[in-house]
C-alpha cells in the first residue's frame, strides 16, 4: 500500500478512537495552560520570537559555513564528527563504532533523530542490550510503538496502561503511585547507566562558534548517558546549529515555554569533550550529523523556513488535524504541521502529499511557533511544488482547467445551472462523503439577479 | 460613502440572497453600493490548492475591475484574508504591486467595515430569538475578527448572542481539504454540530458562507433543523 493509502486507512481507524482523541484533547488543553504560563517570562515575547526567527534565518542562510565552523571547533576540542548523508550511513557508522569498542550495553535517551533513522530496532536486531532512558520513550518503546508526539511521546497512554508494561518489565507493583513509579523506573535506570559502554543521545543545538552540545531534558537521564558511558554518541540533524554560545539562552527558554510549559527545564547541558585535566566525561565524544532529505528542504528556497523548526511540538497541540488522527497516523517521523511540510519535501513531494493536504489552514500554528515559521502558508507551497513538478491527476487537471475557465469568463460562470451542478458533483463524487449532502448550486447566480434587476446584459 | 461590493463565489452561487442582503444592510449604513457585474472569484479555492498560476489569472482579474480609491466590501473573511495577505505571496514584486497594495489598504470583511470604519454598531435590525456565533479561521488567525461581528449580534433587538466552548476550533472545511480529507473533514464538522447542539441554539451566525454550507451539507444529512445564517442575512432582518 502506498504511503497515501497508509495514512487514509490510520485516518479513519484514529477517528473512531473516541478516547484516543478525549485524550490528547486533555493533553493540548493542559499543554497550551502550561505554555501561556511559562511565556509570562518573556517581557517582550514578540522580540524574543522575531529575533529566533532571524537567528535561524542566519544559519539557515548560512548553513554550509556554519556546519565546517562546527566541525573545525569540535574537532580542535578533540571530537569527532561524522557526515551521514542517509539514516543507513548513520546506522552503519554507529555499528562501527559499537564493534570498535566492543561495546555490550547501550544506553539511549529520547531524541526524535533516533526514531527517524530507525537506532532501536536496528542495534535491537544485531543483539546489542540497548535500554531506552528517557520514561516516555521507554514506555513507548515497551509498547513497539512510535512516539506519538515529539515531546509528549507517550502522552496517548493511561496510567492502567502504564503501570501494566513497568509491572511486566520491570516488576514495579500494579497499584503504584506515580512517583514510587518514577522512583523504580530511576533505581532500573541508573543500573543500566553504571554498566553502559556507549551513551547514545540527540541534541537540541549545536554551536557552530565552539563546537559544543546542548541539551535540555527533565529527567537527567541525558545527563547521564553523557557521563558513565566512556564513549558519547550525539546524533543530530544538520538543522540543529546556534550561531554562537550567546544564542542559547533565548533558545532555551523559548524550547521549554513552548515545548514543555517551564520557564526552563531541569537540566540543560552543554557538552564537549573532555578536556585533559578533566575527570568526568566520555573519552570519545562523537557527533552524527544526519542529512536525511534536510538538504532538499534547504534547496527549496521559499521553504527553507521550515529547518528553523526547534522541534518544541507547540503547533501539533493547536493543530485540528493532529489532536483528532494522532501522531501516529501520519506514519512519518516528524508529524503535525511541521511534518506536513517537512516530510514531503525531504522524501518527496508527491509520494508525501497527503501530509501536505492535511491542513485545513486554520492558521492557528503560525501563533504558537517560537521561531515564528509561516507554517500554513508552505503547506501551501508544498501543494504549489508538487503541481508545478507535473504531479497532478488528470481528474485534477481538469477540475481546475474547468474552474479556471468559469471564473476568467463571467458569461462562463453564468451558464445553465444544470450544467454546473453536473460538473460539481462529477469533480467531487468520489471525495464529497456519504455524510454530506451535495449543497445545490441556485437556478440563479447573485450575479445573473443582479443583472436582471439592475441591468447589464 | 461609495463603495465596491464583493460577493465571495459560494455565495454568488450557492446563496444569492445573502448577496442582496449585504446590498441591504450596506445601504442602510449610508453607503452606495457599487458591484461590478464582471466580478467572479477572488482566487483562493485555486491558491489553497496550491493551484497559484490558475489563483493569479483570476486574481489579476478581480485586481482589474476594481475602482481606485474605493473601499472594497467582502460578504466573508476567506476572501477579505485572501486578498489581504496571499496576494502578496502571489504579487510581490510583480507589475501589480501597487495595485495590490492599494486594494489591501481598502479591503474589508462586513463587520470589520461596519465597526471599525463606519463605526456603526446598531442597523436596527430585529430578530427574535438566541443566536451563536461561529468564529471562523480564516476571520479569527487571518484577520483578526472576534469582536466587530459580536458587536453588531448584540446590537440587534430580541437578539441573545450564546458564545460557543472552544470558539477557536476549526470547523473542518479548510477548501480542497474538505475533498482530499473528507474524513477530518466531517469529523470536525460534527464536533462543531456537537458543541452547537449543545447549547440548544437552532441559528448559527457566521461571516462565513464556505463554512456555514460545509456544517449545512452535514446537518441536512442527520435531518437537524438547525438554521445557518450569513452575518448580512441576520443584520438585513427587520430593516
Ligand atoms: S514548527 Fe514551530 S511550533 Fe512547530 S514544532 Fe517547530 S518550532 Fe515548534
Amino acid at each position: 500500500m502506498s504511503a497515501e493509502q497508509n495514512f487514509h486507512q490510520a485516518v479513519k481507524k484514529s477517528l473512531q478512537n473516541t478516547e484516543l482523541q478525549t485524550r490528547t484533547a486533555a493533553a493540548a488543553a493542559k499543554h497550551q495552560f502550561a505554555v501561556a504560563e511559562a511565556l509570562k517570562q518573556f517581557a517582550d515575547l514578540e522580540l524574543a520570537r522575531n529575533r529566533a526567527k532571524y537567528i535561524k534565518w542566519r544559519v539557515n542562510e548560512n548553513l554550509d559555513k556554519y556546519l565546517i565552523d562546527f566541525e573545525a571547533n569540535l574537532m580542535r576540542k578533540g571530537g569527532k564528527v561524522i557526515w551521514a548523508d542517509t539514516p543507513q550511513t548513520a546506522l552503519a557508522e554507529i555499528e562501527q563504532i559499537i564493534k570498535k569498542n566492543q561495546a555490550k550495553h547501550i544506553v539511549k535517551s529520547k531524541s526524535s533523530i533516533c526514531n527517524e533513522i530507525g537506532l532501536n530496532e536496528f542495534i535491537k536486531a544485531k543483539g546489542y542490550d540497548l535500554t531506552e532512558t528517557d520514561l516516555g520513550d521507554f514506555i513507548v518503546d515497551g509498547f513497539n510503538e512510535k512516539p506519538f508526539h515529539g515531546i509528549l511521546p507517550a502522552a496517548h497512554k493511561t496510567k492502567e496502561e502504564i503501570n501494566n508494561l513497568l509491572n511486566q518489565k520491570i516488576s514495579t507493583s500494579l497499584d503504584i503511585e506515580l512517583n514510587e513509579m518514577t522512583k523504580d523506573v530511576r533505581d532500573y535506570m541508573r543500573s543500566k547507566f553504571f554498566k553502559a559502554d556507549i551513551g547514545i543521545t540527540g541534541a537540541n543545538f549545536l554551536i557552530a562558534e565552539n563546537g559544543m552540545v546542548c541539551i535540555s531534558e527533565n529527567e537527567g537521564n541525558v545527563r547521564l548517558a553523557s557521563a558513565f558511558a566512556k564513549t558519547h554518541i550525539i546524533i543530530a540533524g544538520i538543522d540543529k546549529i546556534l550561531p554562537t554560545l550567546q544564542d542559547v539562552d533565548l533558545f532555551f527558554s523559548l524550547l521549554s515555554s513552548y515545548g514543555n510549559g517551564q520557564r526552563l527545564m531541569a537540566y540543560n547541558s552543554i557538552v564537549g569533550p573532555k578536556n585533559l585535566e578533566e575527570q568526568d566525561g566520555a573519552n570519545e565524544f562523537i557527533v552524527i550529523l544526519v542529512d536525511n532529505g534536510r538538504s532538499s528542504t534547504l534547496a527549496s528556497h521559499d521553504q527553507r523556513e521550515a529547518l528553523s523548526c526547534i522541534k518544541c511540538g507547540a503547533c501539533h497541540f493547536v493543530c485540528p488535524v493532529f489532536t483528532n488522527i494522532g501522531g501516529h497516523s501520519y506514519g512519518s517521523s516528524y508529524t503535525g504541521p511541521i511534518g506536513s511540510i517537512t516530510e514531503p519535501l525531504a522524501h518527496g513531494l508527491n509520494e508525501y502529499k497527503h501530509l501536505s493536504n492535511a491542513s485545513t489552514n486554520c492558521g492557528k500554528c503560525n501563533d504558537v511557533c517560537p521561531v515564528k515559521i509561516d507554517i500554513s502558508n508552505h503547506i501551501i507551497r508544498n501543494r504549489r511544488d508538487n503541481i508545478n513538478a507535473g504531479n497532478e491527476t488528470t481528474g485534477e487537471k481538469l477540475a481546475w482547467y474547468t474552474w479556471t475557465k468559469a471564473m476568467l469568463s463571467r458569461k462562463n460562470l453564468n451558464r445553465s445551472t444544470s450544467i454546473k451542478n453536473f460538473t460539481f458533483r462529477q469533480l467531487y463524487k468520489t471525495a464529497w462523503g456519504a455524510e454530506k449532502e451535495f449543497p445545490k448550486i441556485e437556478e440563479k447566480s447573485f450575479n445573473q439577479l443582479w443583472r436582471e434587476k439592475f441591468g447589464g446584459v | 460613502m461609495k463603495i465596491d461590493l464583493f460577493i465571495p463565489c459560494f455565495i454568488d452561487q450557492f446563496n444569492p440572497q445573502t448577496g442582496f442582503n449585504m446590498v441591504k444592510v450596506l445601504e442602510k449604513a449610508g453607503c452606495q453600493v457599487n458591484y461590478n457585474i464582471e466580478q467572479t472569484c477572488c482566487g483562493l479555492p485555486a491558491f489553497n490548492a496550491g493551484q497559484w498560476n490558475e489563483a493569479r489569472q483570476v486574481s489579476e482579474k478581480l485586481l482589474n475591475e476594481i475602482t481606485p480609491d474605493r473601499n472594497f466590501v467582502c460578504a466573508g473573511s476567506a476572501c477579505t484574508g485572501m486578498i489581504r495577505n496571499s496576494y502578496d505571496l502571489l504579487f510581490q514584486n510583480s507589475s501589480y504591486h501597487n495595485k495590490f497594495r492599494q486594494l489591501q489598504k481598502r479591503t474589508f470583511e462586513l463587520s470589520e467595515f461596519l465597526i471599525d470604519v463606519l463605526k456603526i454598531e446598531n442597523l436596527g435590525s430585529k430578530f427574535s430569538g438566541k443566536v451563536v456565533f461561529m468564529d471562523t479561521c480564516t476571520g479569527l488567525n487571518g484577520c483578526g475578527i472576534k469582536a466587530q461581528p459580536r458587536k453588531l449580534l448584540e446590537q440587534i433587538e430580541g437578539l441573545e448572542l450564546v458564545e460557543l466552548p472552544n470558539q477557536d476550533e476549526c470547523c473542518g472545511f479548510g477548501g480542497t481539504f474538505s475533498v482530499t480529507n473528507s474524513d477530518i473533514a466531517i469529523h470536525l464538522g460534527n464536533k462543531k454540530l456537537n458543541v452547537i447542539k449543545e447549547t440548544g441554539v437552532q441559528t448559527v451566525v457566521s461571516t462565513d458562507y464556505s463554512c456555514l454550507i460545509h456544517l449545512k451539507s452535514i446537518a441536512e444529512k442527520q435531518e437537524s433543523n438547525l438554521k445557518f445564517l450569513h452575518l448580512a442575512d441576520i443584520l438585513a432582518m427587520g430593516l
